[in-house]
């Protein structure tokens, strides 16, 4: 294919791409070196009978218009990246200097906003991939095992978790465990504690959106290496029965090689999906516990009235970079792969 | 060749069908609770006192006088316009799936044939934008779209929505191109058709089914997102996604919760339509980029 063929094929595309991802990714990037203007305050004497009082009061049209001028706000530079709520470099070294053990240091930190965002995010990713990994697998067996007529039954019910859309998902669930809910007055009812709700502590939070997490996620998973199952060579399934395998012995050495090309697939999809969680929060109204980072963005830009462009830019970037570092590994491989094949 | 020892019932089988059942359950259970409870009222769906209620619809009878009411509906759907939402979805689905198979087919095409290195660059390119979280372009859109005065309007996101799509189409589409083989629109070259003809006139035909899965995958994203249409669309502009959310925000307080209830019926039902003609696609998609290694 010529140069100016597959420029003119791939044009569409790549200029969206290029005008509503990556110029984006430039316009937050800008947005996060600004702060809102500071209002314009004018001190005025208002004098009565006793005496005069100096007060002070906006000056509406002048914040207007210092607003009009420069829309971005006043240039802050990295400001925003290292202020409180986000990298907050001085009160980790504070935290850091004035723990006396890592315990404590590592509470204080995690009450700074970002952190605390940061290690929901990678907690939830990192718990809940390995446990749809396992589940899945061992789904995928069992589904396969069945008899025909069931597994396209299991199949069609395992989907609909997983198209649902995150939000209604969670609401459903939300509804279930709500402490009026079938689940959470049944809890109530089993612990005899009418006050215990799902929704009060923090551990329980994070158990109730992992779980989300999981039955959500678990269809794929379970698809993706029920597929794999299915090509998995017959003779080699023989053989091994031949050599008086156990049915143990030969799902571990030769069933889970074989799908070790599709472990990497799911784990490296699911860890991009996990790792934007953000709709079961806003369903379940979990923010008091859990904070992710995508639902920290959009809570700056849903600050009623007045939106916090740069400090949404700045988590964003962070976000982003923080995207592309756990995805190095799968990059490097993909492009060793390509210099391979292209010799 | 299933053997005897095959067919057998062993403790793991019968431990490995258990699981298979306990998790089918889960799955389906929740659905299955919010559509019968749908049709029930608010007393009886959050039901303090016994959680039989929901099933038998005691109060439901008590308040209507009859075991299943349509109320849910009636306020979701009449009283509170949810129909409305449910035109601008449909709306924004079909060109989103239009416009984002448009360009993913010529886009994946291309990079199907070119052994460039920068064809390469744009699939690696497109997968670390496939794995950005949507939110983290939102701000990025706001500030130039009120600039431009064409923020919270149906088309703005429909743009928005195809862009974002592209990256997860161009990788199917790209994948799917590869397993056409070469020979066929470089013989009708051969012939003297341009590379654009002998794409339309011999590519087109034979690449249905990888459209039409791609395309399925497309209609959820569109259907599904929530982090760009709640911050792109104005509130007469919504989407069912954000209309629920925002159900959710002033209804509570008034004791409308069935609305809502009734609402997330209502976003499901079209999904479980789809899953029922569809399931062999969705399923061939799912699996098209993994089976491969």
């Amino acid at each position: 294919m010529k140069h100016r063929t597959f420029f003119w094929f791939i044009l569409p595309t790549l200029s969206a791409m290029i005008l509503f991802i990556a110029l984006p990714i430039v316009s937050v990037f800008i947005q996060s070196l600004f702060v809102a203007h500071e209002q314009v305050l004018v001190v005025s004497e208002s004098c009565g009978p006793f005496g005069c009082t100096p007060t002070t009061s906006v000056d509406l049209e002048a914040t207007a218009k210092l607003q009009e001028e420069r829309p971005l706000g006043q240039f802050n530079g990295l400001g925003t990246y290292t202020n409180r709520s986000h990298l907050a470099f001085a009160e980790v070294g504070e935290a850091w200097a004035s723990s006396a053990s890592m315990g404590e240091f590592f509470s204080k930190v995690y009450n700074l906003p970002f952190y605390s965002a940061l290690t929901f995010t990678l907690a939830y990713t990192a718990i809940v991939t390995p446990l749809v990994l396992v589940l899945g697998m061992a789904i995928a067996v069992g589904v396969n095992n069945l008899p025909n007529m069931l597994k396209g039954l299991a199949i069609f019910i395992s989907l609909l978790p997983f198209l649902v859309t995150p939000l209604v998902g969670s609401l459903i669930l939300f509804w279930m465990v709500d402490s009026d809910g079938v689940i959470g007055a049944t809890i109530q009812n089993i612990f005899n504690d009418p006050t215990l709700s799902l929704k009060a502590s923090t551990a329980l939070t994070w158990i109730m959106l992992m779980f989300y997490g999981v039955w959500h996620t678990l269809p794929f998973s379970f698809i993706t290496f029920y597929a794999g199952l299915q090509t998995v060579p017959e003779d080699t399934m023989e053989a091994a029965q031949i050599d008086g395998a156990t049915k143990w012995q030969r799902m571990i050495h030769v069933i889970v090689p074989h799908l070790a090309p599709l472990v990497s697939f799911v784990t490296l999809m699911m860890i991009m999906d996990n790792f934007r969680v953000f709709e079961p929060i806003v369903s379940f109204k979990a923010e008091a516990h859990a904070q992710s980072l995508s639902w920290i963005i959009y809570n700056d830009l849903r600050e009623s009235g007045n939106p916090l462009y740069g400090s949404a830019g700045a988590t964003s970037l962070i976000t982003i970079i923080l995207v592309v570092i756990l995805m190095t590994p799968v990059l490097i491989r993909t492009w060793r792969d390509f210099t391979r094949k292209s010799h | 060749m299933a053997t005897k020892a095959q067919s057998r019932m062993t403790p793991l089988k019968l431990f490995s069908y258990a699981f298979v059942a306990v998790w089918l359950i889960i799955a389906a259970f929740p659905f299955f609770w919010t559509f019968w409870g749908s049709f029930k009222v608010q007393a009886d769906f959050l039901s303090k006192a016994d959680w039989m209620n929901a099933l038998t619809g005691t109060n439901t009878i008590e308040q209507t006088g009859s075991a299943f009411t349509g109320a849910g509906y009636y306020g979701a759907w009449v009283l509170e316009d949810f129909w409305f939402n449910f035109r601008n979805t449909g709306i924004v689905v079909f060109f989103t799936v239009v416009i984002s198979l448009t360009f993913g087919t010529l886009g994946g095409y291309a990079l199907a044939r070119s052994g460039f290195r920068y064809a390469f660059w744009i699939l690696m390119a497109a997968l670390v934008f496939r794995a950005m979280p949507h939110i983290t372009l939102v701000s990025g859109y706001l500030l130039p779209f009120f600039e431009w005065n064409v923020w919270g309007i149906l088309p703005t996101t429909i743009i928005v929505l195809v862009a974002i799509n592209q990256p997860f189409t161009l990788w199917m589409l790209h994948s799917f191109f590869k397993n056409i083989p070469k020979d066929m629109d470089e013989s009708a070259m051969v012939d003297g058709c341009t590379r654009f003809q002998a794409f339309w006139h011999v590519i087109v035909p034979v690449m249905w089914p990888g459209v039409i899965t791609t395309g399925l995958f497309s209609f959820l994203l569109a259907y599904n997102d929530f982090a760009v249409t709640a911050m792109l669309l104005s509130e007469e502009n919504e989407t069912i996604i954000p209309a629920i959310n925002s159900f959710m925000g002033t209804t509570q307080v008034e004791g409308k919760i069935m609305y809502a209830v009734a609402a997330v019926v209502s976003t499901t039902a079209p999904l479980f339509v789809l899953i029922l003609f569809f399931q062999r696609q969705i399923v061939s998609g799912l699996t098209a980029g993994a089976v491969k290694g």
